[in-house]
């Protein structure tokens, strides 16, 4: 033992509710890394999937068929109007049925979606309902004239909304998008629910087993929680700056 | 073939709900001709123009341009707006574009041009709209006068054969007025068909061929300036420009 680790493990014998386990017990300890890098790979991953869907729905929004128009404000009242953990529960025990599945081995039965699969799924499609209002607001701060001019010089729908109008409501959206994916990355402690190995999923594994270590656990999953939502904010904040228009809006 | 007109306007009509705002117009303008169409506020000026690249539709009628009818629903709009280039009164330049990608967007996203000979040419076009150390200003960075000169040269960098002006110095103060006007004026000098909605009526007198004096959606009255201003016979015509000149 180190002088780090036997310095927690004194801690521990001597205040036995301050038991940060995972700082002297290697076993422990794997367990928050894998949960870190699982709750880092779950965000990123929901982060720029929930983008992609905002986009693609606003654009949809604009659409001339009325049906498509109307899917995409029924997916939104969906995921926007029902909760989170409900839809992660509903996504993995409910569709998770009707999903194929694979075998490996010829013994076992794996279905296709995995729990993280479905907690992507579910989190991505609910972060991307509240992306798509944030975009959508971002495109009607754009003036109708400046469309028109892109319009006049030639330009098809879709040339307009990818060189013109997302640049510009990107621009407008990015503090809404900043809060919502703050959000998003918060909201990953949910896919806890169908055993998602997440830092969550992991500190709570830890305090079951080992009682003692429950107020350390907090503490850990508070400061981590701090230090990588501060990380998305101050990256967030920086594209912001980065991206701001000379003479534009300030 | 030089007496077939460029844009061919027959007998358009257009409402926007229940307001009537063009009853009937009329009008033709040959290759390389410059016609300004004046008028009262709510006449239907803007919407005729904003009616020949079909950024507006028509209700009935007609408008050619060459040969091309703009209000066939198989029309394609590309090609009209690659022969029909427009300038706003609000500029409306891509407030995240410098001038220069300004006006090198349309031909290198549109026309798919090579970028080399797009750059080459927005820096001819920024030259002749003297405009040489702004090529990299942002819009918010300029002048109004400046942004309308950057939208001249956005518009012309499509190569068009005919521009269409709407009303581009209403929103600019007096001073910078004139460095637009010089603008247009060599523009049409060059030989561009120019067809102008304006307020400027010493610069309709000294550009035009044509003008056309538009009043609640008929044309009143049109002729060479030389007669127009001296002898209308039009009362409306008579009194909206003792209220101008």
């Amino acid at each position: 033992m180190n002088a780090f680790q036997q310095y927690f493990f004194d801690l521990a014998q001597e205040y036995p509710k301050w038991n940060f386990i995972f700082f002297y017990d290697p076993v422990q300890a794997d367990r928050v890394l894998s949960g870190l890098w699982m709750t880092v790979k779950l965000s990123v991953v929901c982060v720029i999937l929930s983008v992609l869907i905002g986009l693609i729905g606003a654009w949809l929004q604009g659409a001339k068929s009325q049906l498509l128009r109307s899917f995409v404000q029924g997916y939104i009242q969906f995921f926007r109007n029902t909760p989170p953990l409900i839809q992660l529960l509903f996504f993995y025990f409910a569709l998770g049925q009707f999903t194929p599945t694979y075998s490996p081995d010829g013994w076992l039965e794996v279905p296709i979606i995995s729990n993280v699969g479905w907690a992507i799924i579910s989190l991505s499609f609910f972060a991307g309902a509240f992306n798509v209002e944030i975009f959508r607001a971002g495109i009607e701060a754009i003036p109708e004239s400046t469309q028109e001019a892109a319009e006049a010089l030639g330009m098809s729908r879709s040339q307009n909304f990818v060189y013109v109008v997302l640049p510009l409501a990107f621009r407008v959206s990015l503090p809404a998008l900043n809060n919502n994916l703050v959000n998003l990355v918060k909201t990953t402690t949910q896919a806890l629910a169908i055993a998602v190995p997440e830092l969550l999923y992991q500190m709570v594994s830890i305090y079951n087993d080992y009682s003692t270590a429950q107020n350390a656990c907090m503490v850990i999953l508070f400061i981590v929680y701090i230090l990588l939502v501060g990380v998305l904010v101050l990256a967030m904040n920086s594209w912001e700056r980065a991206t701001r228009i000379p003479g534009y809006g300030h | 073939m030089s007496e077939q007109p460029l844009v061919s306007i027959r007998n358009v009509h257009k409402s926007f709900g229940s307001l009537e705002v063009l009853k009937g117009v009329s009008l033709d303008v040959k290759k390389g001709e410059v016609i300004c169409i004046i008028g009262p506020s709510g006449s239907g000026k803007s919407t005729l123009i904003r009616c020949i690249n079909a950024l507006n539709t028509i209700d009935s009628g007609s408008i050619k341009v060459e040969g091309m009818e703009v209000h066939d629903p198989n029309l394609d709009k590309l090609e009209l707006r690659k022969k029909v280039g427009m300038v706003f009164q609000q500029y409306n330049l891509f407030p995240h574009k410098t001038a220069l990608e300004n006006i090198m967007m349309a031909p290198l996203k549109v026309l798919k041009q090579p970028k080399d000979e797009v750059e080459e040419r927005a820096r001819q076009l920024i030259k002749r709209v003297n405009l040489e150390g702004k090529e990299n200003g942002y819009p918010g960075e300029l002048s109004g006068g400046q942004q309308q000169r950057v939208a001249i040269a956005r518009s012309l960098a499509m190569n068009p054969d005919v521009m269409l002006f709407d009303e581009v110095t209403a929103a600019l103060d007096p001073e910078t007025v004139k460095e637009v006007l010089t603008t247009i004026k060599d523009l049409a000098e060059g030989g561009m068909t120019c067809i102008l909605v304006t307020h400027e009526m010493g610069f309709a007198r000294e550009i035009a061929d044509h003008i056309y004096f538009t009043d609640r959606g008929v044309i009143v009255e049109h002729g060479p300036p030389s007669t127009f201003f001296s002898q209308a016979k039009d009362p409306r015509t008579r009194e909206f420009l003792s209220q101008i000149l």
